[in-house]
C-alpha cells in the first residue's frame, strides 16, 4: 500500500464518521471491475437500427458485434466474420461467420444478418441512418420502397456463410461494417417481441455486455455477457453509462472519482485540467472538420474570387490557439490528416502565405470582383449557438471586416437543428457547420461536395470534373491509384473554394489513469471490452 | 365551501384546455421539426415518420388526434426517444423532480419564514439588515453559480458530499443535500422578504395593539395573532412557486446530473419533441391549478374574513 492510498483510506474512515459512504456509489465488493463511464448524452434509442449518435454507439457497440468490429485503437478487425473472400470486381463479398451464440445460447447465423440488414433497410423500420448502407446492391431502391426487401443483395448461403453484393466496389467495406447500422439483431427475439425487443427484460446480445437497466437521464447499466465469444479476455464486469450533458459537472465527477472517465471536457479548461489532473487529459485528432459553406447559387458567392478572398482572410491560428484552445488544428483542406487510405491529402494553394499577405490578396480579389467603397460587400454569417461557436463568430466577423472597411458582416447565432435545416434548404449566405465522418475513409468527406449528394452539399457545389474523379475513385480497386484520384479531386474542389475549411476537430476525454486499455484514436471509439481497471489499492 | 370547490374545478377544465391548445400551436409554430437532424433523413423515411405521427395532416387534425389520445389518458410516444413513451419518461423523471422540489420548498419555507419573522421583529436594526442583505445576495446569485461552487467546496475540496448524481437511481439524503440547498437559496431569499414585509404590516395593525393592550405576552401575540395573518401573502406565493419547483429546475438538474423532468422539458423543446413538451406542460398546468386551489382553501382556514360563497 502506498502512502497516498493509506492517506485516502484514512480520510475515508474519518469522513465515514461524519456521513455514511465514501467515494459515492462505487463502494461495492467488485469496485475494481465496475466502470463508470461518462457518456455525453442520453441515448434516444439503443436499437442499432434506430440510433444515430456517437454516445448511443458507445453503448450499442458494447452489446452487439457486426461482421467487423473495432480493436482498442479503433481499427477495423474481424468480428463475427472469421474470414472472407472478395470477387475480382470487388462487388461480391462472401463471409464465413465464426461459431458464436446470442446471450441466450441461440447460435448467431447468417440468417440473423440477412434479417438485420433487411430490417434496417426496410422503409417500415423508419431507420434514420439506413442510407449509410446504400453501397449494398438494391439498398437504395429497397429503402425508398421501389423494390421489395427480398431484392436486397444479401443472402445466407448456409448458416455460417453470408454473401453481400455491392453496387460498386467499396474497398472501405470492413470499416463500414463496424458501424452500428450493420450490426446484427437477434432475429428470434425481434420477431417475437417486436419493438419491445430492446427492453432489458427481452434483449439478447452477441457482444461483450448485455443491457440490464435503463433509467432515463440517469444511467444505462450493462453487465458482462458470459457467452460472448471472447468473454475470457473481457476484464470489466459491469458498465454504467451516464448522460453527462453538462461538461463542467462531468469534470467535477471525474475529479471526485465518481466517474472513471468522461468522453469530453470543457475545451477552454485544457491547461487547468492538465495541472489539476495529470495523466487524465486525452486529446486526439478526430474524423471531423469544421468548415464554412457559401450558398453558391446566389451572388456574390457564385464568384470564385469572393469565396477565395473570404477564405484567405481568416486567422485560423488565432482561433484554434486563443479561442478553442484544445488542440484543434487549423484546416486548409476538407479531409483531416490521418484518415485511412488517404496518405497525402490536398491543401489550399495559399496556405503558406502569412496573414498580412493573405489579407492584401483578399482585398485585391474583392476589388477585382467589383467591390469597393462605392459597392460594399454586405452579407450574413450564421453560426450554431452551441459549444465554442458563439465565441468564434466575433473573431470571424473581425477578420472579414479587417479586409477593408467596406466589408460588412452581420453575425447571427442559430439553434443547431435550425441551422442545418437552413443549410439543406439553401436559406443562408455563409454559415458554419461541421462534418464528423461515419466511417474512416476520405470518400466519406469527398462525397459531401458531389453534385448528386443534394441537400447535404450545402454550397450546391457542382463541378463535373470533380464528380467524375470521385466517381472513378469509387470504382478503383488499387488503393494507391484510388488515393491519387481522390487527392486530385479534392485539390480541384479546394481551388474552387465552395467551402472554407476552418479547423480539424479533436476528440477529448478525461480518463482516470487507473483505467487501462484506453487508446486514443481518430474514430473516437473505445469499446468497454478492451478496458480494465488497475487494482485500486496497490 | 363544497360549492366553491366544484366551481373552481369546473373553471379548471377550460383553463387546462386553453393551455394545452396554446402550447400545442405555439410548439408547432416554432421553426424546424423533430425530424430535422444534423444528418438528413432520407425523404422517403421522413414522409413515413410524418405519417406515423400524423404530421402530414393539417395542424387542426393533428390537434384532434392529440386530444383524442389525451382523453384516453395517452400522452403518446416520444418523437425522439424511440424506445419510450411520454408517460414512461414523466413517470421516471417526475418523482426525482418532485422530491427535489418539495424538499427545497420545505427548507425554504422553514428557513425563509424564520429569517423573515426575525428581521421584522428587529426592523431597521442590525439583525434586520444582516438578514435582508443575505436575502438580496440569495436573489442576486443565480443557481448556476451557487450550484457549482457548493459542488466544488463540499464535493471536491472537503469531500463530504457527492458532487452530482444519484446513488444508482436512489434518492439519498447525501445526494440530494447540495441540489436542495442550491434550489432553495433563492426561495429562502424571496420568502424571507415576503415574510418580513407582511409581518411588519401586521404588527402595525390595530388588533395587534389591542392584543398587547390586553396584556398578552409578546410570543403569544406574535405566534397566535400576527403569524397567522402575516403568512397569508406567503401562501398565495407558495402555490405557483411550488408547482414550478416540482416540475424541475433545468439548471440544478443539469449541474447535479439529476434525472429530473425539468431537464427533459428544455431538451424536448430544443429538439422539438412535441409530445414530451406537451406532457410536461399539462403536468405543470394541472399542478399550478391544484396548488392555487389549495392555497385558496388554506386562506379560508387561516383568515376568518374569507368566506367561500
Amino acid at each position: 500500500m502506498t502512502r497516498f492510498s493509506r492517506l485516502v483510506l484514512g480520510m475515508c474512515a474519518a469522513s465515514a464518521l461524519v456521513i455514511s459512504g465514501c467515494g459515492g456509489p462505487k463502494d461495492t465488493e467488485d469496485a475494481g471491475l465496475t466502470l463508470h463511464r461518462g457518456n455525453a448524452a442520453e441515448p434516444l434509442s439503443l436499437d442499432p437500427h434506430q440510433a444515430n449518435g456517437t454516445w448511443e454507439n458507445n453503448i450499442i457497440g458494447d452489446m452487439f458485434v457486426g461482421l467487423f468490429t473495432e480493436n482498442a485503437a479503433g481499427e477495423p478487425v474481424p468480428g463475427m466474420a472469421e474470414n472472407w473472400q472478395t470477387s475480382e470486381d470487388g462487388k461480391t463479398w462472401i463471409f464465413t461467420l465464426r461459431e458464436a451464440t446470442w446471450s441466450d445460447g441461440v447460435p448467431v447465423t447468417a440468417q440473423d444478418f440477412v434479417f438485420s440488414l433487411r430490417r434496417i433497410l426496410n422503409p417500415e423500420t423508419l431507420a434514420q441512418y439506413a442510407s449509410l448502407l446504400f453501397a449494398i446492391k438494391n439498398a437504395e431502391a429497397v429503402n425508398s420502397a421501389k423494390m421489395p426487401v427480398e431484392a436486397l443483395g444479401v443472402r445466407a448461403i448456409d448458416d455460417r456463410t453470408l454473401e453481400i453484393l455491392l453496387e460498386y466496389p467499396a474497398p472501405y467495406l470492413p470499416g463500414l461494417l463496424t458501424h452500428y447500422t450493420s450490426m446484427p439483431v437477434p432475429a428470434h427475439v425481434v420477431k417475437e417481441k417486436g419493438s419491445e425487443w430492446i427492453k432489458p427484460e427481452n434483449i439478447q446480445v452477441n457482444g461483450a455486455y448485455k443491457l440490464t437497466e435503463w433509467r432515463t437521464n440517469d444511467y444505462v447499466h450493462s453487465v458482462k455477457n458470459p457467452l460472448f465469444f471472447d468473454a475470457e479476455n473481457v476484464c470489466l464486469n459491469e458498465i454504467y453509462y451516464y448522460p453527462t450533458v453538462d461538461n463542467n459537472s462531468a469534470e467535477r465527477q471525474v475529479r471526485e472519482g465518481r466517474l472513471d472517465l468522461n468522453t469530453d471536457f470543457p475545451g477552454q479548461k485544457l491547461e487547468f485540467l492538465n495541472k489539476q489532473l495529470p495523466g487524465y487529459v486525452r486529446v486526439h485528432p478526430y474524423l471531423g472538420t469544421t468548415y464554412f459553406s457559401f450558398y453558391m447559387k446566389k451572388a456574390p458567392f457564385d464568384d470564385k474570387r469572393v469565396r477565395n478572398a473570404l477564405a484567405m482572410a481568416l486567422d485560423r491560428d488565432f482561433m484554434t490557439s486563443e479561442i478553442l484552445k484544445s488542440g484543434q488544428i487549423p484546416a486548409y483542406s476538407l479531409v483531416p490528416p490521418g484518415v485511412a487510405n488517404y496518405p497525402k491529402g490536398a491543401m489550399v494553394q495559399w496556405s503558406g502565405l502569412g496573414l498580412e499577405e493573405r489579407r492584401a490578396e483578399a482585398r485585391r480579389l474583392l476589388m477585382e470582383a467589383g467591390f469597393g467603397p462605392d459597392n460594399p460587400l454586405n452579407f450574413e454569417y450564421i453560426y450554431r449557438n452551441t459549444r465554442d461557436n458563439p465565441r468564434v463568430a466575433p473573431a470571424v466577423q473581425a477578420d472579414w471586416s479587417d479586409i477593408a472597411p467596406w466589408v460588412n458582416v452581420t453575425i447571427t447565432g442559430t439553434e443547431t437543428q435550425i441551422l442545418y435545416a437552413n443549410l439543406r434548404s439553401g436559406e443562408f449566405e455563409v454559415s458554419d457547420g461541421a462534418w464528423i465522418a461515419d466511417y474512416n475513409d476520405a470518400q466519406n468527406f469527398l462525397y459531401l461536395m458531389e453534385t448528386r449528394t443534394g441537400a447535404l452539399n450545402y454550397s450546391r457545389y457542382s463541378n463535373p470534373e470533380y464528380d467524375a474523379l470521385v466517381d472513378r475513385s469509387n470504382k478503383e480497386l488499387d488503393m494507391i491509384k484510388r488515393a491519387a484520384l481522390m487527392q486530385e479531386a479534392e485539390q480541384i474542389m479546394l481551388d474552387d473554394m465552395p467551402i472554407i475549411p476552418m479547423w480539424y476537430e479533436v476528440n477529448r476525454a478525461l480518463v482516470d489513469p487507473k483505467v487501462s486499455g484506453w487508446v486514443d484514436n481518430i474514430v473516437d471509439i473505445h469499446r468497454s471490452r478492451y478496458l480494465c481497471m488497475e487494482d485500486p489499492i496497490k | 365551501m363544497f360549492g366553491f370547490l366544484v366551481r373552481r374545478l369546473l373553471v379548471a377544465i377550460p383553463t387546462v384546455f386553453l393551455i394545452i391548445s396554446l402550447a400545442f400551436f405555439l410548439m408547432h409554430a416554432a421553426p424546424g421539426s423533430p425530424f430535422d437532424l444534423e444528418r438528413p433523413i432520407p425523404e422517403a423515411i421522413k414522409v413515413r415518420l410524418a405519417e406515423k405521427f400524423h404530421m402530414d395532416e393539417p395542424i387542426i387534425t393533428q390537434f384532434g388526434y392529440y386530444l383524442k389520445g389525451l382523453s384516453k389518458g395517452d400522452l403518446g410516444p416520444s418523437m425522439k426517444y424511440k424506445d419510450k413513451t411520454v408517460s414512461n419518461i414523466i413517470a421516471e423523471g417526475f418523482p426525482v423532480s418532485a422530491t427535489l422540489g418539495l424538499s427545497a420548498m420545505g427548507l425554504a419555507v422553514l428557513v425563509g419564514s424564520l429569517l423573515g419573522g426575525f428581521a421584522a421583529l428587529r426592523q431597521n436594526q442590525a439583525g434586520d439588515y444582516a438578514v435582508m442583505g443575505l436575502a438580496m445576495t440569495g436573489i442576486s446569485i443565480p443557481p448556476f453559480v451557487t450550484g457549482p461552487v457548493l459542488a466544488l467546496v463540499f464535493g471536491l475540496y472537503l469531500g463530504w458530499l457527492p458532487t452530482a448524481g444519484l446513488d444508482r437511481g436512489h434518492l439519498t439524503f447525501t445526494h440530494l443535500l447540495l441540489p436542495v440547498i442550491t434550489l432553495s437559496l433563492p426561495q429562502i431569499a424571496i420568502i424571507s422578504r415576503l415574510m418580513r414585509a407582511s409581518m411588519i404590516e401586521t404588527l402595525r395593525s390595530n388588533y395587534i395593539r389591542t392584543a398587547y393592550a390586553k396584556g398578552l405576552p409578546g410570543y403569544a401575540v406574535i405566534i397566535r395573532h400576527a403569524l397567522r395573518a402575516a403568512v397569508l401573502p406567503l401562501i398565495s406565493y407558495l402555490g405557483p412557486a411550488t408547482a414550478a419547483l416540482l416540475t424541475g429546475s433545468i439548471v440544478v438538474e443539469q449541474i447535479f446530473a439529476l434525472p429530473g423532468i425539468g431537464r427533459q422539458f428544455v431538451m424536448g423543446a430544443l429538439q422539438r419533441d412535441y409530445t414530451v413538451v406537451m406532457g410536461v406542460v399539462i403536468l405543470y398546468a394541472t399542478l399550478i391549478i391544484a396548488l392555487n386551489l389549495i392555497a385558496d382553501l388554506l386562506y379560508g382556514v387561516l383568515d376568518p374574513k374569507v368566506r367561500y360563497d
